[in-house]
């Protein structure tokens, strides 16, 4: 080799000993492009398969028109009429029209072979050298090299710019702070649900109220706040205190609540016993990994599964995480009783429910126990709450 | 007279054949066996027997059948290592027999993640005498009457579809997590799974709500009423009967099933179709301008 090392030249050289151009065969013609006949017949196909796709698109829009959907939709096969046909019909015509080009391409259109020769895909060294001399030459004149005033102001400049956006971006909506400061309705804001103390937990799609003794051990009862149901105390609330429409859907969702009677010997961590009732405790529903609901409880072993990605929480200590992406215990919300004999919750959740956000803090579960007993023990004792120090 | 003795003298004519012995042998068992099942006192069992001899006779099923895991009087039994091989039936009541035995999967093939229903090894007279008998053993909940469960006993068609639309919410609410909201079953942790429950007895489901099977949350009548539980029975048929509005449902398991069947099924289905276009030429062996 010692040829220049330029690209073109070495392929050249390679191919010229290894591998002789054989050329292009000789041209095999189509049926089409020497039968007249077979000529008309490809271009039938062809329209008649544009022509189906046509009647598809059609009979979707009758199919559509005509067929009942609900409860009360016609229904042909086991299946439902309506999904039935408009898939079939949106199908067939998206295919008939994939199908009539194809054959279109193969049967029809120009038959030509041609040779497109491979070239080196770099530019050549000539370019390469004189686009970096350019570079180079500019930054010469520049003499940002020499000025390190002017180059490190400019720095510093154009990294304030992005103080702007962050400011701008910071005000785009309330902050939780905000949120919680001004609560537009019971319960609004991340860091807050509808729970209060003395709110009773009822069961949900139903709205009754529950006894401990209703519960026997083992029993899982999907639960929220009776303010859900219009009621406080058993007791219509006034309509204006009546949560409805999206206030009502968002604080059903957040204050959602799994209710599980466990053997009162079967709970490990001292928190979990003094927010318990004969056994009886109460959690968020809500995944605290993206916000999931979970139900799937293992009665045998008091492990709450999420659906979503496995995170598992174990209700006899605190809603520890033992398995999966969750980064925090799931929020346990303190039970009592009423004077009627009544679970209540003895105050909102202790913690935020749900998924990390931004401003969020991360406490033990033992310091946020001592801080809810502080601020809210004495007012607990109505409800048969005894404060302890563990 | 004459074509009986003809008759005779023809068998007669086979009796010194090589399995004459054996087919005579047969005959005979097949005859004492059917004499015996005819005229033995079992079988002539009074059907109004009191609970006491139930529970007598359950006992002695319960010895035989069950007693080597859960101890001779149902007290639970422990392995050496200290592992659970059976838990204590104490206060279990009937309802959970009733369930663990009529869907087979009591007794148990064989120790695992998961208690497989199969078809139940006991009659359902046997069973009802296991269950009087662990019953006997401690207040439990009891098997529930027809009246309890079956949504055939709805006075109107009104008050059925009522409860199928209260049933549907708390079917939604309690039960999804683990059984799919199409009752199709769906994993658990550890190599367990929630089974599926559309082809589940109506009495069967209305007693694992009531006695939590396995791992399986309870839902005790103070949990979820009768009546709740009789319109969550509703809405499960109502879906047995609903027709497949989207087409294949592929056994309505979600997002598993239907990327498997679409990255196998529908992408292979469009490769073997690209294939097959790219396998037939459209080449002729003719030239140009010689057809004509």
């Amino acid at each position: 080799m010692t040829e220049p090392h330029d690209g073109s030249h070495e392929i050249q050289a390679y191919a010229d000993e290894l591998l002789p151009d054989p050329g292009l065969e000789e041209h095999h013609w189509r049926p089409t492009d020497v039968d007249p006949k077979a000529e008309r017949r490809a271009e039938r196909q062809v329209a008649t398969l544009f022509t189906l796709s046509a009647i598809c698109t059609i009979l979707f829009v009758v199919s559509y028109v005509t067929l009942k959907t609900g409860t009360d939709g016609q229904v042909w096969l086991g299946w439902g009429a309506s999904n039935l046909t408009l898939g079939l019909t949106v199908g067939g015509a998206l295919l008939f029209i994939g199908t009539g080009i194809i054959q279109y391409a193969r049967k029809l259109m120009a038959d030509e072979e041609l040779v497109e020769l491979r070239h080196s895909a770099s530019s050549s060294k000539e370019d390469q050298a004189t686009t970096v001399a350019a570079l180079q030459a500019s930054l010469d004149e520049s003499g940002i090299g020499r000025r390190p005033l002017i180059r490190n102001s400019l720095i510093g400049a154009v990294g304030l710019l992005g103080v702007p956006a962050v400011v701008f971006l910071k005000d785009l909506g309330p902050t939780n702070h905000d949120v919680t400061e001004s609560q537009p309705y019971a319960g609004a804001g991340l860091e807050h649900t509808v729970w209060k103390s003395g709110m009773r937990v009822v069961r949900d799609v139903v709205g009754t109220p529950i006894r401990p003794g209703d519960l026997e051990i083992g029993d899982l009862v999907n639960a929220e706040p009776e303010i859900i149901f219009g009621k406080e105390k058993g007791v219509s609330l006034e309509e204006s205190e009546v949560l409805e429409g999206a206030p009502l859907q968002i604080a059903k969702s957040k204050a959602a609540t799994v209710l599980l009677r466990m053997n009162p010997d079967d709970i490990v961590s001292p928190e979990t016993r003094n927010w318990s009732v004969d056994g009886i405790v109460a959690y968020s529903k809500i995944c605290t990994h993206v916000g999931c609901p979970i139900s799937l409880n293992e009665r045998t072993t008091h492990h709450l599964l999420c659906p979503c990605h496995q995170s598992t929480f174990d209700l006899a200590d605190s809603g520890k995480v033992i398995f999966g992406p969750a980064g925090r215990h799931l929020p346990q919300l303190p039970l009592g009783i009423d004077d009627e004999g009544f679970l209540v919750a003895l105050s909102d959740y202790p913690e935020p429910v749900g998924p990390s956000y931004w401003e969020r803090n991360t406490h033990s579960v033992r310091d946020i126990f001592e801080d809810w007993q502080d601020e809210n023990g004495q007012a607990a004792e109505q409800y048969g709450y005894k404060e302890t120090d563990l | 007279m004459r074509f009986l003795n003809r008759s005779v003298g023809r068998l007669s004519r086979h009796r010194r054949r090589p399995f004459a012995g054996l087919v005579l042998l047969l005959l005979a068992l097949a005859l004492t066996g059917g004499l015996y099942a005819l005229l033995s006192p079992a079988s002539s069992a009074q059907s109004d027997q009191t609970e006491a001899d139930k529970a007598a006779k359950g006992r002695a099923l319960f010895l035989v059948s069950c007693s080597t895991c859960h101890g001779q009087n149902g007290e639970g039994l422990k392995t050496q290592d200290g592992k659970l091989l059976g838990p204590s039936l104490i206060g279990v009541g009937a309802a959970a027999v009733d369930f663990q035995v009529g869907t087979g999967r009591m007794p148990m093939a064989q120790p695992g993640a998961q208690v497989q229903a199969k078809d139940p090894s006991f009659s359902q007279d046997e069973i009802d005498e296991l269950a009087a008998y662990v019953a006997s053993l401690g207040a439990g909940p009891a098997i529930p009457s027809k009246n309890d469960y079956d949504p055939s006993t709805y006075e109107s068609d009104k008050a059925k579809q009522e409860a199928v639309t209260l049933g549907g919410q708390i079917f939604l609410t309690n039960c999804t997590a683990c059984h799919n909201f199409t009752g199709a079953g769906g994993a658990m942790p550890r190599g367990g799974y929630a089974p599926r429950l559309l082809d589940t007895d109506p009495k069967h489901i209305y007693e694992a709500m009531l006695t939590g099977p396995q791992s399986m949350d309870t839902f005790s009548n103070g949990n979820i009423s009768p009546q709740e539980k009789k319109a969550v029975i509703a809405y499960i048929e109502s879906m047995r009967e609903q027709p497949g509005y989207g087409g294949f449902s592929l056994g309505g398991l979600g997002p598993v099933s239907e990327g498997l069947f679409a990255w196998v099924v529908g992408i292979g289905v469009l490769v073997g179709f690209a294939v097959w276009i790219a396998a037939h030429t459209t080449r002729s062996t003719k030239k140009k301008g010689t057809a004509q």
